[in-house]
């Protein structure tokens, strides 16, 4: 009796992680037999054109390689000081814990609304217009969170005998930070990076109205200060509203393909350097 | 001079934490101020309790309520079906799995996490949602309970994740102890482990719901978008696909209220997360 209930239980605990498992293996093995007969390199290399008919995504890449490069741009340094100040520089706690609090608030806060303000806030009163850069500029919000998150981790395992050494050598703070404390938490600053720049790939909600749906091929100054779709966006105009599923699911495939990268090069990263650590 | 740099070094260091401050107040502000016009023009009552939205009509009336209502039950739902699978999974991975299937199993789940939610929707609309159509009979399956299960699914990561991390960190000490009294090894995860993770897995099903309820996108693409209340084999409308569907074209009051709207959610959102709070910091203490 007690051996069956013993098996009910497992075979239930097994059930739902095989449910799991097959949730995955069917989104990928779906999109993957919808979505790779379209992918071309006509597809992959042209703009969508009313003319002749013709769908490419070529635009949309480009939108999506300019807006995570902006972002990061703009997020790593903000994120990364952010931390430092957070480890290495605060001694008022009450600074800390509100600088903390606002971090997981906005960790909170869904997108859509992001994309709301971030219209109000950038594309109206900066007067960017709806432009990648307002995107870039709301994901930067979006992802600050991550970014001090992983950083202040890989800080606090900085060992305290390196700081104090170079202290005791006379170094001045900031030589210490720049020397030796943002070196040693780089490992910290790539998952943030590889974090963030997965959402920034998957998110689509906060740039609806940022960004906008724009399918035009701009060079990168261009390209920042214009409208554009990013291929999430792309994603959900092509299937909702031109119902051309076809080339919803060649994006989404890219998009699966991303996801698989995003997912390795962090584990790459956390065992590269777990690796070095223990040395 | 390296005095000077050390000064000003440490004033941009702080401008970097302050800027998070500044979101904050920023993202506050402009909801409440954008946000709070139109709920006066209409009347609280009649915005959060009113059951018709008709924003386009010649007579337009703006009633949120069945918005509300479908957020409410369309979350309640994602946690109905997603958390004991998610659970049950969390303690198999945790505590009976051998190390290499949880492993693996554990980057299915993170790759599940890092799925855009585009790529859900899509698969919804044309898998899920005609699949319910023809399971029940339905004249469109675009339904509120297609979201559910839409949103059940993407919880499923964080809820894993969440539970597992506390229950990998129940002390091996507890578990030995049962195991030493003669509970069998399902009996002590059960009773001994899982009660010890309690803070967390509560924290798992508290949220899920943080993620569920500002869901738009994939959801907007499975429910239908009409502005019903809710049913659960009906069409409806969320109250981030409220924001996103109309967005693009409204003006004057429709999008004053649309902002209104916005800012209901952004109230859900801190209620959810004060309750999150509470649930963490009541499992530090005992």
């Amino acid at each position: 009796m007690r051996k069956a209930k013993e098996n009910l239980w497992k075979t239930i605990m097994l059930a739902c992680t095989l449910i799991t498992c097959a949730i995955l293996i069917f989104l990928i093995g779906y999109v993957l037999v919808q979505g790779i007969k379209g992918l071309s390199v006509n597809f992959l290399t042209t703009s969508p054109s009313y003319t002749t008919g013709n769908i490419g995504i070529l635009p949309d890449i480009m939108n999506t390689v300019y807006l995570l490069i902006v972002s990061l741009l703009v997020l790593v340094p903000l994120g990364v000081g952010a931390a430092v100040y957070l480890s290495e520089y605060a001694r008022n706690h009450r600074i800390v814990r509100l600088i903390d609090n606002a971090a997981e608030i906005l960790s909170g806060i869904p997108s859509i609304i992001y994309g709301l303000v971030g219209m109000l806030f950038f594309c109206q009163f900066m007067n960017l217009q709806t432009s990648l850069l307002a995107g870039a500029l709301t994901l930067v919000i979006m992802n600050l969170p991550t970014i001090m998150r992983t950083t202040r981790e890989s800080l606090l395992s900085v060992p305290k005998g390196l700081r104090e050494g170079a202290y005791g050598l006379g170094a001045s703070k900031w030589r210490v930070v720049r020397t030796i404390v943002v070196p040693e938490c780089l490992d910290g600053i790539i998952t943030g990076c590889i974090l963030s720049a997965g959402r920034i790939l998957g998110e689509s909600a906060a740039l609806l109205f940022t960004a906008g749906f724009a399918h035009t091929l701009h060079g990168f100054a261009d390209g920042v200060m214009s409208s554009g779709a990013t291929l999430t966006v792309a994603l959900y105009v092509y299937a909702k509203e031109q119902g051309e599923f076809q080339v919803a699911f060649s994006i989404a495939v890219i998009l699966l393909v991303l996801a698989v990268l995003v997912n390795l090069s962090a584990e790459l990263v956390r065992k590269h350097f777990k690796g070095e650590r223990n040395v | 001079m390296y005095k000077v740099i050390d000064r000003i070094m440490q004033g941009v260091f702080l401008f970097c934490g302050l800027v998070t401050v500044a979101c904050v107040l920023v993202i506050t502000v402009y909801l409440v101020v954008s946000g709070l016009p139109a709920i006066g023009e209409i009347g609280i009552i009649k915005f959060l309790f009113g059951k018709v939205w008709a924003s386009t009509a010649s007579n337009p009336t703006y009633g949120i309520l069945p918005f509300i209502l479908t957020s409410i039950y369309g979350t309640f739902g994602a946690i109905i079906l997603g958390v004991p699978i998610g659970f049950f999974t969390a303690v198999y991975l945790s505590k009976v799995a051998p190390l290499a299937v949880k492993k693996s199993v554990g980057f299915v789940v993170s790759l599940l996490a890092s799925i855009p939610s585009v790529v859900y929707g899509l698969v919804g609309m044309l898998v899920l949602v005609p699949a319910i159509r023809k399971a029940f009979n339905l004249a469109d399956g675009a339904t509120l309970f297609a979201a559910i299960v839409v949103l059940a699914i993407m919880i499923l990561p964080s809820i894993i994740n969440v539970s597992m991390t506390s229950l990998d960190a129940v002390p091996r000490k507890y578990e030995e102890g049962s195991l030493a009294l003669g509970a069998t090894e399902l009996e002590t995860y059960l009773r001994v482990s899982v009660p010890a993770a309690r803070s967390g897995i509560v924290a798992s099903i508290v949220l899920g719901p943080g993620r569920a309820i500002g869901e738009a996108m994939a959801v907007m693409m499975v429910s239908g978008n009409v502005p019903n209340m809710p049913e659960l084999f009906g069409s409806v409308r969320f109250l981030t696909t409220a924001v996103a569907s109309e967005m693009s074209y409204s003006s004057g009051l429709q999008q004053q209220a649309l902002f209104s709207i916005a800012l209901v959610l952004f109230v859900f959102i801190m209620l959810i997360n004060m309750l999150l709070r509470k649930v963490m910091s009541g499992g530090d203490r005992k």
